[in-house]
């Protein structure tokens, strides 16, 4: 219950502050709330012990579904692109997700990055939508009234950013749910969850179409963010990162991939303003700096801070 | 029957760069289970620095026939090198955590070194082709093949011989196979596995620098070579098998002519036919096609 008082504190936090804070600050958040969701439905697979390095598959597809949407078929309105976007990846999420679900481990990881490395493979090569290049996406609407300029761009952060929340609050529902707590204790020991009469396959079948779907959400989020998509979106450095934001962040607790990615997102723009030819390597070290420093994710600052709290 | 030659001899030249560049992550997966994608790195470090050398060599006039050890050796030393400071400074302290951790770790370092890389070299393009056009071509069959791109099977099948000599016919071989199979129990025989991990992961290194640097003088040497190989790497050994030199080798067969197929016969397939057939492949066998399942434990 306080997780969620806490989200929704947050979001109204966000909201109120998108029209005070600076049009760098809209984009950049607006951003990392985006793949936030991405990083938000790894969490809920990764407790179940399914490490993804292919996400890009279905973020590229929620993005590709709203561009061509968009460019195609004349759907402008936001909401309905969004929509798509994880409509799409969930269907394309439960058809894969059904011989997914019987790999394990590394297995499973380099299999999500073979088949998202397929996707990338058939993008590079479609000359008709833009092969490397990508498409641009005009301007979204919403609710049939085209909103241009720094106002369209704050109601594309208000929707990303209640997106995220939102989403975060359902899935700190869903880990505390039966389902949820089953995919822990499959990662914990996969046979006796068997044995005890619960279907493996099929949590993990579920479990695996709600990490397609955020990355569906966020794929066409971030594709009406930034108004141009291209086939990166399903290279395997992108999953790499998602997993990356995952750990860094911690996989404790639903806020952390927001506040994870919000920091990610925030290295990477300062450090390629400041020296773009050394950006990556700003990254990495910091990322090597969490990773031997805060072993269980930025998150772990504030659940020490509280444990310590009550401990006292 | 002439294309179907073409394609058979340009997908053996394709698993000879295949063979070479994915023995090491193989061999480092194998020994530490630490999938490296700091292996596209040293590939790249191994392109850059065997370029330099062979353009500072070319510029002082010395006997042409000397850049081929000089391609050699520069690829073996910045390998040996950078690979021994990765090993002590960065993984050592890691070992123990988890599999995915010391992903990440590689990858970190991979973004260190891409920057390193454009800070040493800057980003103009580097060309070593004197090696390349040194050799000439020869005719086969009615087809001209450069000298060089055979002479880099010839390259392929001694690395392999040599690491399967290594590998059944040593003393360390032996105890490098102990590690594999039980890292705890070789360590209770004495083994000092430490330092088997040194070595391991080391020559996977080497491997690596070794592949770009003979690779060096068939391309122009840009910044982001090492992005693509790392995946094609890992399509390599994961189709043989992660940690098994046979299938490292059976893998690059199956990806070079893959490739080679489609790039003669349907060329908007090239990169959807390598991934496909790794994923019909881990579909199949997830453990690869030389790997051995793992017992499931209660």
């Amino acid at each position: 219950m306080r997780t969620l008082a806490a989200l929704g504190a947050l979001l109204a936090a966000l909201l109120v502050a998108g029209p005070l804070i600076p049009s760098w600050l809209v984009f950049l958040l607006t951003v990392a709330f985006a793949k936030a969701l991405v990083v938000l439905g790894l969490l809920v697979m990764m407790r179940a012990g399914l490490v993804s390095f292919g996400q890009g598959l279905y973020y590229g597809l929620g993005a590709y579904a709203a561009g061509l949407a968009t460019n195609f078929l004349g759907i402008t309105d936001a909401l309905a692109l969004v929509a798509l976007g994880g409509l799409v990846s969930a269907i394309a999420g439960y058809v894969l997700g059904l011989v997914m679900v019987r790999y394990r481990e590394i297995f499973f990881a380099m299999l999500s990055l073979a088949l998202s490395m397929i996707l990338y493979g058939i993008l590079v090569r479609s000359v008709a939508l833009g092969s490397t290049d990508g498409f641009n996406l005009p301007q979204p609407s919403f609710f049939g009234f085209s909103v241009n300029g720094p106002a369209g761009r704050l109601l594309v952060y208000a929707l990303t950013v209640v997106m995220a929340t939102g989403t975060a609050m359902m899935l700190h529902r869903f880990i505390n749910s039966p389902a949820g707590v089953v995919g822990e204790a499959i990662l914990t020991n996969e046979i006796r969850v068997e044995y005890l009469g619960t279907s493996v396959t099929s949590v993990l079948h579920l479990t695996y179409v709600i990490g397609a779907t955020t990355a569906g959400l966020g794929g066409a989020l971030i594709a009406i963010a930034a108004g141009h998509i291209d086939p990166d979106l399903a290279y395997w450095t992108t999953s790499g990162e998602f997993v990356f934001v995952a750990i860094l962040s911690g996989i404790g607790h639903v806020a952390a991939p927001l506040l994870g990615m919000a920091v990610f997102e925030a290295i990477r723009s300062f450090a390629f303003q400041y020296s773009p030819y050394t950006w990556q390597m700003v990254v990495g070290i910091s990322m090597l700096a969490v990773i031997l420093f805060l072993p269980s994710g930025l998150w772990s600052l504030f659940a020490q801070r509280r444990r310590a709290r009550g401990a006292a | 029957m002439q294309k179907f030659y073409v394609i058979l001899v340009d997908g053996t030249i394709y698993f000879s760069w295949l063979f070479i560049v994915s023995m090491g992550l193989t061999l480092i997966y194998g020994v530490m289970k630490i999938l490296n994608i700091a292996h596209g790195s040293f590939y790249a470090l191994g392109a850059y620095t065997a370029a330099y050398a062979v353009g500072v060599y070319f510029a002082g006039h010395y006997p042409p026939v000397g850049s081929f050890l000089l391609l050699i050796l520069s690829g073996i030393a910045v390998g040996g090198i950078v690979g021994l400071l990765v090993e002590r400074g960065l993984l050592r302290p890691m070992y123990g955590r988890d599999e995915i951790v010391l992903v990440l770790v590689t990858y970190a370092a991979f973004l260190v070194f891409e920057d390193l890389i454009k800070l040493i070299w800057g980003v103009d393009p580097y060309f070593a082709y004197q090696p390349y056009e040194l050799l000439g071509r020869v005719s086969i069959g009615g087809i001209a093949f450069a000298v060089y791109d055979i002479g880099l099977f010839a390259l392929a099948v001694v690395i392999g011989i040599a690491a399967w000599w290594a590998l059944e016919r040593t003393r360390s071989g032996k105890l490098l196979r102990a590690v594999i199979h039980d890292r705890e129990i070789s360590t209770a025989m004495g083994i000092n596995v430490a330092r088997m991990f040194t070595a391991t992961f080391v020559i996977g290194a080497m491997l690596g620098a070794l592949g770009g640097a003979i690779t060096a003088p068939a391309i122009s040497v840009v910044p982001g070579i090492g992005v693509d190989v790392i995946v094609l790497a890992f399509a390599v050994s994961i189709i043989g098998g992660l940690g098994s030199v046979a299938g490292a080798a059976v893998g690059a067969f199956v990806v070079g002519l893959a490739r080679a197929f489609a790039v003669h016969l349907l060329p908007e397939a090239e990169l959807f036919v390598i991934y496909g057939v790794m994923a019909i492949v881990l579909a199949f066998r997830p453990q690869g096609l030389f790997g051995r399942p793992a017992a499931r434990k209660i």
